[in-house]
């Protein structure tokens, strides 16, 4: 019995080495933005008055399907605030940090065959499964302590010591309740995107049942773990069985986990995995084919997505007037101008935020370009009769559908959601030609994509910062006053905003004539480098 | 008639000379041996040959097309298989069979699914669970079910287990029956012994020796191995005479076949008590070639 965690300190040791610089940078972020988050709401919302009014913005049931409910009500503190708007988004992101890494060292390092080396060693049989969870137990308890202590360190008054430890260690215990759940589920499916994907789906499912409790029915709402954690009441009330039901069903699930791993085969799992396809569809008949099929799950993850980030932004449009009233900073935001109602004002905001978001799918699809060659797949295609040409038209064609594809959900899900809050619905024209504008810019960036891929493939990745820049841009310059030529710099500066601006259609055939040229710049590089492995 | 030919064919990568002016032709209907240590050059210039790496300088020509150029042209009538079979964790092995052979622009299904049965393959499951033994078979019946007029395999059997080496073995006589061009490239000796007609050996990028096994072996000269009444004591001094080394009571060496008769002469005058004579695997004269090669034009030429 003791032999089956043999050298499990000695393998936790070797689990921090190799993340050494990816654990500390989660743990510093972490505490970096719920501190940070103190401060900025310290400063914006100086007094009682304007946190009152933000409190009851808080009231309707769109935000509170999306932060948890309002606990603060009139004792909405900065302390209050920050825990009521960011516990749930932190938590949510902490789990998924949990997911990332125990699915890596789990079933990543299992169907590498890496484990198999392991094992081969003098270690014990769950001494793994044991050092993850072990690791973990101590990343999330520092992050808990970190961030506690970060926050408190600040001398806000409502932000006190005890508040702001709840604070980190309800993160922390949802992450390691995520933890022993991704390796339960890592025991189950057989290799790591399935892992990875139904940990995932588990989360989201338990943000939904959260957000459909905590509108409708509180039992419902603590039936999730994501809904009981919010119960902490961190500042107000500072309940502590939160934290210890996370823990304890962690510790259970830790050996349930552990006890599946001693009864099942190595690269094997318990659900069954279904027999695939014998023969190709008559959808996989080329190049295009193949680059659909590839990304085909991811795809419609992110039209999901797409929809679901739409139709979340829709569902707050009705609440939109009492929130800009009473919030100036906010005002800021937008440029005020006669004739439009302040939902119409607000849609062409809400769609450039929602067209860079919806340029990363289509990005994607470029830049697995890159993936195909550097895993040496690209070879079976160009040593068959197939063009470098026509391989990167396939991918450059299934870019420009994926982003009209989700432009068009993000679209279809503002408007469906918004009509139904709004009393006076609005045109669906108004809620897709907003986004659908910005299909140029996204042009332009999947032809830039092609360009790096046709040229400098080792720096392709530098387009993801571009696109972060593009972001703050678009999303602060107006609240920052940068000067207008600093926002001309992304393509998404130069779209107009739909419905208030006259659309200027030579703008746009220029600028999808500069993303086509890029495209045909990136195809004629491509066709005369080395492929690169 | 000349299938694939190169000539100073070179390429570098910054600094590095992968390769120097190698020269290969491939005939019709021939089996060709490609040769050489790891890192000598051997899968690059099979990428050279497919248009995957641009050539620095020097020509490559496949059906007397440019490799570069005429790319999409001459790979409707090649099949190739890499040494490391990479595919996509999420398609079946079936889907990347019939995959590859759309590309190609249609394939013989009948044949397809045979091969599957003779090489024993699961289509249904996805390349994530596939041992590298097995992806190599995806690629091969891929490569197999296509009609091709060059095959070219980069180690090709590397990860097959013995029975399937023989499948595939069977298939290239099958092709080279038919009149088609086989590039293979291997360190696997005994196979390309077996397989292919001429050979040539690569090293540091260049092509040291051409030629059929016969003439190689001729080059080389012969084993033997004496064991005489009185000592020999210059016997390593002896011109045309190799590698030779104390064995069971004798001595074994190498003899270029020049010289042959002048050391057996020379050896009859210590009175022989055995002698034996093999001519030599190409794993002697691949041994040979390199030691030469690594201690200098010395070794005893």
């Amino acid at each position: 019995m003791s032999q089956l965690f043999d050298h499990t300190w000695s393998l936790m040791r070797f689990i921090l080495r190799r993340d050494r610089v990816r654990l500390p940078i989660w743990i510093l972020s972490f505490a970096f933005v719920s501190a940070g988050v103190v401060l900025v709401f310290e400063n914006l919302y100086g007094d009682d008055i304007e946190r009152q009014a933000l409190s009851e913005t808080m009231e309707n049931p769109a935000m509170i399907a999306m932060v948890g409910p309002n606990y603060g009500g009139m004792d909405y503190t900065t302390g209050a605030m920050t825990a009521h708007e960011m516990l749930l988004m932190t938590a949510a992101v902490v789990a998924l940090m949990n997911i990332l890494l125990v699915s890596r060292h789990t079933r990543g390092d299992e169907e590498e065959g890496r484990l198999e080396l392991v094992r081969a060693l003098p270690v014990g049989r769950l001494s793994t499964t044991a050092a993850v969870l072990g690791v973990l137990a101590g990343v999330n308890a520092l992050l808990a302590l970190v961030t506690g202590v970060s926050m408190a360190a600040l001398g806000v008054d409502s932000v006190d010591f005890h508040g702001s430890i709840l604070f980190g260690a309800a993160l922390g215990a949802t992450g390691w309740l995520f933890a022993a759940f991704t390796t339960v589920i890592a025991q189950l499916t057989q290799n790591a995107r399935a892992t990875t994907g139904l940990s995932i789906a588990a989360l989201l499912a338990f943000y939904m049942i959260r957000a459909i409790g905590d509108v409708m029915s509180e039992p419902l709402a603590l039936s999730s773990p994501l809904g009981w954690i919010l119960r902490a009441k961190p500042y107000i009330e500072n309940e502590w069985w939160p934290v210890g039901l996370s823990l304890g069903l962690a510790l259970a699930l830790s050996i349930l986990a552990l006890y599946l791993n001693s009864i099942r085969d190595h690269d094997s799992g318990f659900l069954p995995t279904r027999a695939g396809r014998t023969t190709a569809s008559s959808m996989l008949q080329g190049t295009f084919g193949l680059a659909f099929r590839l990304q085909r799950t991811s795809l419609i993850a992110w039209a999901v997505a797409m929809f679901i980030l739409g139709a979340s932004y829709g569902s707050v449009l009705g609440e939109i007037e009492s929130f800009f009233d009473d919030i100036d900073l906010f005002q800021q935001l937008i440029v005020q101008q006669a004739g439009f109602s302040l939902i119409e004002l607000f849609i062409p905001v809400l769609s450039s935020v929602m067209a860079i978001l919806a340029s990363i799918p289509a990005i994607m699809v470029v830049l697995k370009i890159k993936t195909e060659e550097k895993n040496e797949r690209m070879e079976h295609l160009v040593s068959r009769s197939v063009s470098r040409v026509r391989l990167v038209f396939s991918y450059w064609l299934l870019a420009s559908l994926t982003a009209v594809t989700m432009l068009a959900m993000t679209g279809l899900g503002l408007g469906i959601a918004g009509n139904s809050v709004l009393e006076d619905s609005l045109s669906f024209n108004t809620y897709l030609g907003a986004p659908l504008a910005y299909l140029p810019a996204v042009l332009i960036m999947i032809g830039l994509a092609l360009a790096f891929i046709g040229y400098w493939p080792n720096i392709a990745s530098f387009l993801w910062l571009y696109l972060g820049v593009s972001f703050f841009v678009v999303y602060l310059g107006e609240l920052l006053q940068l000067p207008e030529w600093v926002e001309k710099l992304t393509p998404y500066g130069h779209i107009p905003a739909i419905p208030l601006d006259e659309v200027n259609y030579g703008m746009l055939a220029l600028m999808v004539a500069i993303a086509a040229a890029l495209a045909l710049a990136g195809a004629y590089g491509f066709r005369r480098r080395d492929l690169q492995n | 008639m000349t299938v694939v030919k190169t000539q100073g064919l070179s390429k570098t990568f910054g600094d590095f000379k992968a390769l120097d002016g190698v020269d290969i032709e491939v005939k019709e209907g021939e089996v060709f041996g490609f040769i050489g240590p790891n890192g000598a050059g051997k899968s690059t210039t099979l990428r050279v040959l497919l248009g995957i790496l641009k050539a620095s300088e020097g020509s490559a020509e496949i059906f007397g097309k440019d490799v570069w150029k005429d790319a999409v042209d001459i790979h409707k009538r090649v099949a190739y298989v890499p040494g490391d079979v990479n595919l996509w964790p999420n398609l079946t092995g079936g889907e990347v069979i019939d995959l590859f052979g759309r590309l190609r622009g249609g394939y013989d299904k009948k044949r397809r699914d045979e091969l599957i049965s003779r090489f024993g393959l699961d289509p249904s499951k996805k390349c994530r669970t596939y041992s590298k033994g097995n992806r190599q078979k995806v690629a091969l019946i891929a490569a197999f079910s296509a009609d091709a007029d060059l095959y070219i395999f980069d180690e090709p059997t590397s990860g097959l287990d013995p029975l399937m080496e023989r499948v595939f073995s069977e298939y290239v006589d099958e092709a080279k029956a038919q009149g088609k061009s086989i590039l293979l490239s291997s360190h696997i000796l005994s196979e390309v012994e077996k397989l292919c007609d001429r050979v040539a050996i690569i090293r540091k990028g260049r092509i040291i020796e051409t030629g059929t096994l016969k003439e190689m072996r001729h080059l080389t000269g012969s084993l033997m191995f004496i064991e005489t009444h009185q000592p020999i004591p210059d016997l390593a001094e002896l011109p045309g005479v190799h590698r030779v080394q104390a064995f069971d009571g004798g001595w074994s060496f190498q003899v270029d076949s020049d010289e042959l008769d002048a050391v057996v002469r020379h050896l009859s005058a210590f009175g022989l008590k055995r002698m034996e004579s093999r001519p030599p695997t190409l794993e002697d004269l691949f041994i040979r070639h390199y030691e030469e090669t690594e201690t200098g034009a010395g070794g005893g030429v």
